[in-house]
């Protein structure tokens, strides 16, 4: 179990800032979307909690503690990230994509516990089938899931996913967000995943983070935080919120005209 | 049972690896026999065994130990270096066509071999007669790997920046080269180009000693980083996402290649196409897992290269032709083989 907190994160390519002091904290067991617009910097917020990228000012921490202070290999263990790129090049069958993503336990010898773990993992996301064929002759859904497997595989204890389902059909969106959440509350893994679709975001989220030109304009549980106000103000979307269901669900109506909005916001 | 199926999964994977690499072995075996036996004076496989174990002053002892063991060799742990050198420059640059001549070694080392041929300059003092040209070339060639580094250091170890700066390197020791060439005499002209034909007959026992330890010693720190460079072949930003640190992977495996591909190419001069084709063929064969890979792509070289090395004995009666000649010549048509009927999207 590891609780993250980010306090008041700052980061830039040059002079371009691309996230602006955001703060924010998961928990163990439960799943937070980040949602907002293109270019709103979230992939960016999901590097720098992979500690892929460094933060020019602010703290990222793991139950407290600096990951600066912590050692590389160690937070390798903890975190599983998965990119948005679903290309796998090389001739690398699936099981052994998989089996990669165990990388900071594998020596020269392949322990039976990575096996087994390996295979659990396949047979949970239904990939056996796939274990002996080449990543790259499959189909860019096929290969999302493939790298979802190669991120579980490692038994993080934070998971982050940037965008795990926009390549899959309805049914295995649906599965897919099932299986990650039912996994994430078992085995009470922090995870964060930026997604797209809002009414998927609304559905599966036990928190939403807004994000908007790199800060966080709201966060809270989607009912609260899916307003047809915030879907103006962040989207330009004009939207009706419907919450007769079982579900909250967002219906867009028309593009908001940005013209004086926009204006406004640049000069 | 389900859990058997998993792992005979897995042992069916490195299976089918083991037995390619068993190949390899045994092709190489079998071509260095056939590089000891033929020749002028053509001798069995028994008196050959019976040669190398034995000490003696007659025909066979001296044509085994002093020409054909140093030749047959040579041939093995050149082809295996080069295929080494070349198989990890393709991954650490993510390009199909790196090789030493793609990042300009070989030109910096043709170019330090005819500063020793042409104006006599000896980059070490003291040295002798036998080895000023490769430790010229070797020095030149290990120069150039710096400077690619150097470029590295200040625009970033990104394939793109790496694969450029070797081929701005490689035109300007060209070029050098050329007008080292327009001044010389005939005679020094004759030597230069002759020795980047690339050509084994300059080989010996201690030469080979000197290669077998580098190749040796960079193939086992590679084998420690064989997960480490194989995540890299997942791109760099899913290697990042695995906890590779992919830019200082880089360096280090540069600088094992750098060495590698200076004391191959530093002996033989230069023999082209071994780099470029045997890692194609062992990845196709085996796959990218590099703890095979590296064994696949050393044996592969090998195999190559020494039939590169009978065939220049047997294409002339008598004369030796220069191996770089026919490695190319023999390598093109396979090549352009691989590259019209190979497995779509590798890179």
């Amino acid at each position: 179990m590891v609780e993250l907190g980010v306090r008041d994160v700052s980061f830039g390519y040059g002079s371009e800032v691309v996230i602006k002091n955001v703060t924010l904290n998961a928990f163990p067991g439960k799943m937070v979307a980040i949602i907002g617009p293109n270019g709103s910097g979230k992939t960016t917020l999901l590097k720098l909690l992979a500690n892929i990228i460094k933060p020019s000012t602010g703290k990222i921490m793991f139950d407290g503690v600096d990951i600066r202070r912590m050692d590389k290999d160690e937070i390798t263990k903890i975190v599983s990230y998965s990119p948005q790129e679903n290309v796998i090049p090389g001739i690398l069958t699936v099981y052994e994509v998989v089996l990669l993503g165990r990388i900071p336990y594998l020596s020269w010898r392949i322990s039976r516990d990575d096996l087994e773990i390996t295979k659990n993992v396949l047979e949970e996301l239904g990939l056996e089938i796939y274990a002996r064929k080449y990543a790259n002759q499959l189909s860019g859904g096929e290969r999302q899931m493939i790298l979802i497997a190669q991120a579980l595989v490692r038994e993080p204890k934070l998971l982050l996913l940037d965008e795990p389902v926009s390549n899959l059909d309805i049914r295995n969106q649906l599965e897919i967000l099932d299986l990650i959440k039912r996994i994430t509350r078992q085995k009470e893994i922090t995870t964060i995943t930026v997604l797209h679709d809002l009414n998927l975001a609304a559905r599966y989220a036990d928190k939403l983070v807004v994000l908007n030109r790199g800060s966080i304009y709201t966060c809270g549980e989607p009912e609260a935080v899916l307003t047809p106000d915030m879907l103006s103000s962040v989207y330009g979307v004009e939207a009706k919120i419907n919450r007769n269901n079982r579900f909250v669900q967002i219906i867009p109506i028309r593009p908001l005209n940005r013209g004086v909005e926009a204006l406004g916001q640049n000069f | 049972m389900q859990e058997m199926q998993e792992i005979c999964l897995y042992r069916e994977l490195v299976f089918r690896r083991l037995l390619f690499i068993s190949l390899f072995l045994i092709l190489c075996i079998v071509l260095s026999l056939l590089n000891l036996s033929i020749g002028p004076i053509s001798i069995g496989i028994g008196e050959i065994f019976h040669t190398l174990i034995t000490q003696g002053n007659d025909t066979a002892h001296v044509v085994i130990w002093d020409y054909r063991l140093p030749w047959t060799l040579m041939a093995l742990l050149v082809g295996g270096a080069l295929g080494l050198a070349g198989l990890e420059m393709q991954t650490i640059l993510n390009n199909p066509l790196a090789s030493s001549y793609t990042l300009g070694i070989s030109a910096g080392a043709g170019f330090g071999a005819a500063l020793a041929y042409i104006l006599g300059i000896k980059v070490l003092p003291n040295v002798p007669m036998e080895f000023v040209v490769p430790i010229n070339a070797f020095v030149f060639a290990f120069l150039t790997c710096m400077l690619i580094m150097l470029i590295g250091k200040i625009r970033g170890f990104t394939s793109e920046t790496l694969v450029l700066g070797g081929i701005a390197i490689s035109f300007m020791f060209q070029s050098l080269l050329a007008l080292l060439e327009y001044y010389a005499s005939e005679e020094t002209l004759q030597a230069i180009v002759f020795w980047l034909f690339g050509s084994l007959t300059k080989a010996s026992l201690f030469k080979a000693q000197v290669v077998f330890i580098v190749l040796a010693i960079v193939a086992t720190l590679l084998m420690l980083k064989s997960w480490k460079i194989t995540a890299l072949r997942l791109g760099d930003e899913k290697a990042k996402s695995l906890g590779v640190n992919t830019e200082r992977l880089r360096i280090e495996v540069l600088i094992y290649v750098s060495l590698l591909t200076s004391v191959a190419i530093c002996f033989v001069g230069i023999i082209g196409f071994v780099g470029l084709v045997a890692p194609h063929m062992a990845r196709m064969l085996i796959g990218e897992d590099q703890r095979f890979l590296i064994v696949g792509s050393i044996l592969c070289g090998g195999v190559i290269l020494s039939a590169g090395a009978i065939t220049s004995k047997v294409i002339v009666p008598g004369a030796i032709f220069p191996i770089g000649i026919i490695t190319s010549m023999l390598g093109v048509p396979f090549f352009m083989f691989l590259v019209i009927r190979g497995r779509k999207q590798i890179w």
